[in-house]
């Protein structure tokens, strides 16, 4: 008679969240930022139709961090739950409260069950109301806790480099240009002086509440980017599309300077950190068998 | 809504990947939210509900109006003074709509959630046929309502970014879908709207005229139809107007639409049958 093999609670949570917790370092950092009129989204992202920051309802929009096929799917869930709450009842009765709820209940419940795989995302949620004060962000971790956000938060990657240099520059009642160029310079933060993030390589979205549209949110394109950022961060060269070999932008073509700041750089030892198309961590390794 | 969207844990059903259509997905998680799964008894329901009237719409270089009037009738009584018919569906596009009030309405904001929807799953807006053939897709499910006599005829209107114009679709109750051209109007006045626009439009109008043709159309739909409310001097109730161009609905505002309508009805306290046209 073999002897069962046993693993204890303690150990198996741990291992699961160490699992889900690795998988989220290797994708790349989200920013959130309150600034006078809303919240801004800012997120290091070179593809353009895979999105890490999307619209949830007219006030809400959702941001995350990981596997992209996982938070896709938590996007979608949220859609339909907002879309049909709004409709059985009405439009204002959908709350990023509500929201979270659900998806704090949902990663849960997926974490603490032993038949599935942890998913390996964080997410925001936000929820911009009439005034600063009524602005709302979630933080949800993969398992299920959620944290009350306020003024900024940073999730994945480096976030606490970003979140440390937030913390020493962020000014209540901002606005949003200073607010984008103050988050982007925060994503760049690498611990050895940080780095520049091409306007092309950003995704950025805002909920802004003096949209006169009853649906708030918006992202900003390259070329609003461009005029925002800094010359030195590279295509504010008046909204001419930067060559591969532009100014401050990193290469991929694998014959050309290696960039060893670059995760997506291919000509270096190390392997890619994430798929430089979708922006998602490399598969990760077998789950624990529990 | 169904108890599992409730529960703590969203239903597995909402993490399924599969369709981007509201629609769709309510009839497998709460089909009782569809307006057409409802069984009804036998017999006819039609004078159960108030019924809304007359919807016309024109295009222009550059965009469509549409425009509907204000009343609401139950038989011979008059059940609302101020109904709205015509309603956004999108950032470029609106529907107004003529039958049953009360379904009407609720597809419109079944129409609505269904196109936002999309584009929240998607990231990008249907092609406005897609959006015509989506609104068909819900007239035809509504064929057994209709004939039980609470039938829902909408008319659809929007800027078409590809072609570059306004457009117009019709429909009739089994969901057929019909593009027009230059103008259409459907309810109970649309006959004599539709012979009054055939009069008045001209296709060099701008938004203005355009206006001006559809608000005469409805007055002389008004004139001749006792279920459709012509402008409301005295409570200074005007029709709904909508114009749609490249930089999306605008509902024009009461003061733009009341001086269009005193224009209007000024023009005919000398002449009422409204302008002449000419002969030949």
């Amino acid at each position: 008679m073999s002897m069962p093999f046993y693993v204890s609670p303690e150990q198996l949570m741990k291992d699961r969240a160490d699992f889900a917790r690795k998988g989220i370092a290797r994708g790349r950092s989200v920013a959130v930022v309150q600034y006078a009129d809303g919240i801004v989204f800012v997120s290091e992202n070179p593809s353009q139709a895979l999105h890490k920051v999307s619209e949830i309802y007219d006030r809400i929009a959702f941001a995350a961090v990981g596997r992209y096929n996982e938070f896709e799917n938590l996007r979608i869930a949220g859609v339909r739950l907002a879309d049909m709450r709004g409709y059985a009842y009405d439009r204002r009765d959908v709350t990023g409260r509500g929201l979270a709820n659900a998806y704090a209940q949902t990663l849960g419940t997926i974490f603490s069950s032993g038949g599935e795989k942890p998913y390996e995302v964080e997410i925001f949620v936000a929820e911009v109301g009439d005034r600063a004060a009524d602005d709302q962000v979630y933080r949800l971790t993969y398992d299920g806790q959620v944290a009350d956000e306020h003024d900024y938060a940073v999730m994945g990657g480096s976030a606490e480099q970003a979140a440390t240099y937030l913390k020493e520059h962020w000014t209540e009642g901002a606005g949003l240009d200073d607010s984008i160029r103050l988050a982007v310079v925060a994503l760049g933060q690498d611990g050895n002086g940080g780095r520049t993030i091409n306007a092309g390589d950003l995704e950025v979205a805002i909920l802004d509440r003096t949209r006169s549209q009853q649906r708030k949110f918006k992202r900003l394109t390259v070329a609003q980017l461009r005029r925002i950022l800094p010359d030195e961060n590279g295509g504010g060269d008046g909204g001419t599309e930067p060559g591969p070999d532009g100014p401050g932008h990193p290469s991929t073509d694998p014959s050309g300077p290696d960039d060893p700041a670059d995760p997506t750089d291919t000509i270096t030892q190390q392997p890619p950190l994430e798929d430089p198309t979708s922006g998602e961590p490399e598969p990760p390794i077998a789950p624990p068998v529990s | 809504m169904t108890g599992s969207s409730h529960g703590p844990r969203l239903d597995p059903a909402f993490l399924t990947p599969g369709t981007s259509s509201f629609a769709e997905f309510l009839s497998t998680q709460a089909p009782e939210l569809l307006p057409h799964r409802r069984a009804l008894p036998d017999g006819s329901a039609a004078d159960l509900a108030p019924h809304g009237t007359t919807i016309v719409a024109a295009t222009f270089p550059g965009g469509v109006v549409m425009a509907g009037d204000r009343r609401a009738t139950m038989g011979n009584i008059i059940a609302q003074r101020d109904i709205e018919k015509v309603f956004p569906a999108d950032e470029y596009s609106c529907v107004g709509i003529a039958g049953t009030a009360g379904l009407a309405v609720e597809m419109v904001r079944l129409f609505q959630t269904e196109l936002e929807h999309y584009e929240k799953i998607e990231g990008t807006t249907l092609s406005m046929d897609g959006k015509a053939n989506r609104l068909a897709a819900l007239i035809r499910g509504n064929l057994g309502m209709a004939m039980q006599g609470l039938a829902v005829v909408p008319l659809f209107a929007g800027y078409d970014h590809t072609q570059e114009q306004g457009r117009i679709f019709s429909y009739d109750v089994t969901g057929g879908r019909y593009e027009e051209t230059a103008f259409h109007s459907v309810g109970s006045g649309s006959l004599f709207a539709r012979g009054s626009l055939k009069k008045l439009y001209r296709e060099d109008l701008d938004a203005e005229g355009c206006t001006t043709a559809v608000v005469q159309a409805l007055y002389d739909a008004a004139d001749d139809d006792s279920a459709t409310g012509g402008p409301d001097v005295t409570r200074r109730i005007f029709p709904v107007v909508g114009v749609i161009t490249d930089e999306g609905y605008q509902r024009l505002g009461d003061t733009e639409v009341a001086g269009i309508a005193d224009r209007v009805i000024a023009a005919r306290m000398n002449r009422p049958d409204g302008p002449a046209a000419a002969l030949t």
